[in-house]
């Protein structure tokens, strides 16, 4: 069964513990200036958002139809059954595409390096499989960054709204949106004040479906396009050859009508 | 020899010049330091221009192959060799653009060992590998015949009608790939571009540009090696690219007037500037010029219908692949110098080739006008032109 992260906002206290544990478990750099920054980048796969004293966490939402896995054209990204998913640098050629397909702009890049990586959240996947929590929700003191998973944690989120109809607004993010997330959020105030992408845009609809419609029509129009193509090159090219062999014939009677 | 300095020849060398301190910067400091590209703009003006433009532009190949081979209409048949090279240039030149914006160009042949059949950059990539091979096949003859080896030329004479079809067939799937990429963006390109027409759309657009390029290169190299026009060629291009803008721009309008966007876009918006910028040069104003017989029949008009109306695809493209995410990101991008000097340095080069090809290889048919190439008359306005006439000397 597929792992998730359920992030209750309302139990956050911003202590940025998260953040700090995600840099020790990937080898980021984590200092008193990375921890002043409000955005992810390549050195910062999660965030912790302040507005209004109310906080809120960023980070790569897993997909259950990821749509950097379905753009990247080496595969460099793959979705794991256990729900991660993770990126294979050497495997990438560095094209972009997986920054631009994803809709929720997760995918950061090394652009002052040489030989630079793509880089987001990979739900640390040596953890998962191993059968421990991430890092980040291990460290969260007041559990509102959760391990567990993806079924349980939906209902227990269905729960928490029942039993507090007033904290919360009546949604899980990353319960439909684009097909489903591994990352659900919970929260009093909505999500796309914080820069999350707007539900009603981008659709229930998992994004590789956009592209996969076109694609998957691609083997069947090879044949037949061929096939049409080629027929009309033996026509128009059997048309010359009918009209050569006619002038020939006609210059043929032509000279024998002479000759008689 | 001694080599004249002209003013195009030392705009050509200024603009290599900066091109190559832009390539040291791209190898050197990275991608970070040559563009104004970010996690914000992850794709910039050498993907807007570079890639799609450069794709579209090189058209003319496939289109023309169409006309001559597989439709066997002869007529045009003294345009194939000029827009086949064209398009080998073209592919060769895109595959350049590549390595520049490519974060890890070293890794390109992972392309074919790591492949991902969802993925359309997967399929514009095997698509674009295989074509370029299909075009060195058609180009080649030039090449052959100019050291007169007449057995190879028979061969590949004998495989022509298999290079004709799987050209075109290549050419069908990349074009309308490269507008299947932004429909697994539906969230963040602007609607006046994000569409399910996309491929339909890229398709159509790059015949029209195809004619278009085809009627802009002959008369240029006209103008640039003093050859004789053939008018009647250019006229029946004239008409077809016509009718493939009047066939585009219905294509535009039912796709707008299903999805409800009439209204919007006569709106004054920052979008619809650009889209109104957009289809006046690419439909309105060819259109119209293209609609009286007097221009149809002068090739003036028809050359400069044809620019006017590839400058409108120019601004589709780059309309796609970066106005339509200004909004979404909420930021603008505007390339860094750096950036363009690496664009322009690749065009300089394609002229500087084609330049080259044409002078040593029978790309234009024997003929008998090269004396009123030493009468040249007035010094022509067009950078192309000039540097074309003079990169072989
Ligand atoms: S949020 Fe973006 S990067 Fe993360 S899995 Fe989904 S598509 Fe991929
Ligand atoms: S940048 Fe790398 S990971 Fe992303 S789509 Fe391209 S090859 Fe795949
Ligand atoms: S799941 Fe792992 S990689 Fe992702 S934010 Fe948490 S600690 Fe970082």
């Amino acid at each position: 069964m597929s792992k998730a992260l359920l992030y209750d906002a309302t139990m956050c206290i911003g202590c940025k513990q998260c953040e700090v544990a995600c840099a020790e478990q990937n080898k980021l750099p984590y200092d008193d200036k990375v921890a002043a920054e409000s955005v992810q980048s390549e050195h910062k796969y999660t965030v912790v958002m302040t507005k209004n004293d109310k906080f809120m966490r960023r980070l790569c939402m897993h997909c259950e139809h990821p749509a950097c896995a379905s753009a990247c054209p080496v595969g460099a990204f793959h979705k794991t059954k256990e729900g991660p998913v993770v990126y294979d640098v050497w495997k990438c050629i560095g094209c972009r595409y997986c920054m631009v397909a994803c809709a929720f702009a997760q995918p950061k890049y090394e652009w002052h390096s040489l030989n630079p990586r793509v880089r987001k959240c990979i739900m640390c996947p040596d953890r998962v499989v191993a059968g421990k929590q991430t890092a980040c929700a291990e460290i969260c003191p007041t559990g509102a960054t959760k391990f567990g998973d993806r079924d349980d944690l939906i209902k227990e989120a269905q729960d928490r709204i029942r039993q507090n109809p007033s904290t919360y607004l009546p949604r899980i993010y990353g319960l439909h949106e684009v097909g489903g997330t591994c990352v659900l959020i919970l929260s009093s105030v909505n999500v796309e004040e914080y820069g999350y992408p707007a539900s009603n845009k981008i659709g229930d609809t998992p994004m590789p479906e956009y592209t996969g419609r076109v694609m998957e029509k691609i083997p069947d129009f090879i044949p037949v396009w061929s096939l049409v193509l080629g027929g009309i090159y033996w026509i128009s090219h059997r048309r010359q050859e009918v009209a050569a062999a006619e002038t020939a014939e006609r210059v043929e009677d032509e000279g024998n009508r002479s000759k008689g | 020899m001694k080599i004249k300095l002209t003013f195009w020849r030392v705009v050509f060398i200024v603009i290599m010049g900066m091109g190559l301190y832009s390539t040291f910067v791209r190898y050197s400091h990275g991608l970070g330091a040559v563009s104004n590209m970010s996690d914000r703009f992850p794709w910039g003006l050498w993907i807007g221009f570079d890639c799609l433009c450069g794709v579209m532009l090189a058209a003319g190949g496939f289109c023309v192959i169409g006309a001559v081979y597989l439709f066997n209409i002869q007529r045009l048949h003294s345009v194939v060799r000029p827009a086949v090279l064209t398009a080998f240039l073209g592919y060769l030149l895109f595959i350049v653009g590549l390595l520049f914006d490519l974060g890890r160009p070293w890794y390109i042949w992972h392309q074919l060992i790591y492949m991902n059949p969802h993925s359309v950059m997967f399929e514009v990539g095997m698509c674009v590998m295989a074509y370029t091979t299909v075009l060195f096949f058609e180009f080649l003859p030039n090449v052959l015949e100019r050291f007169n080896l007449k057995a190879p030329i028979r061969w590949i004479k004998r495989i022509y009608a298999v290079l004709v079809v799987l050209g075109i067939l290549l050419s069908t799937l990349h074009q309308s790939s490269l507008g299947s990429l932004y429909l697994i963006m539906p969230s963040e390109l602007h609607p006046f571009w994000y569409t399910p027409a996309l491929p339909f759309l890229f398709f159509g657009s790059a015949i029209a540009v195809g004619l278009a390029m085809t009627i802009f290169e002959s008369t240029q190299s006209a103008k640039a090696f003093g050859r004789h026009l053939e008018l009647p060629v250019l006229v029946e291009l004239g008409g077809a690219l016509l009718v493939a803008l009047w066939v585009n721009a219905l294509l535009r309008f039912e796709d707008y007037f299903h999805r409800s966007l009439l209204g919007q876009i006569i709106k004054p918006s920052y979008e619809a500037y650009f889209l109104w910028l957009e289809l006046a040069l690419a439909f309105v104003i060819p259109i119209s010029m293209l609609s009286f017989k007097k221009v149809r029949l002068s090739p003036n008009g028809l050359y400069l219908a044809s620019v006017i109306s590839l400058l409108g695809f120019i601004t589709n493209r780059l309309n796609v692949s970066l106005i339509g995410f200004e909004t979404y990101v909420g930021h603008h991008y505007i390339p860094k110098w750096t950036e363009f000097s690496v664009t322009l340095m690749i065009i300089a080069m394609g002229f500087a080739l084609f330049g080259v090809a044409v002078k040593h290889l029978p790309i234009f048919p024997q003929e008998n006008h090269v004396v009123e190439q030493r009468v040249r008359t007035k010094p022509e306005p067009l950078v192309g032109t000039v540097v074309l006439g003079h990169a072989g000397d």
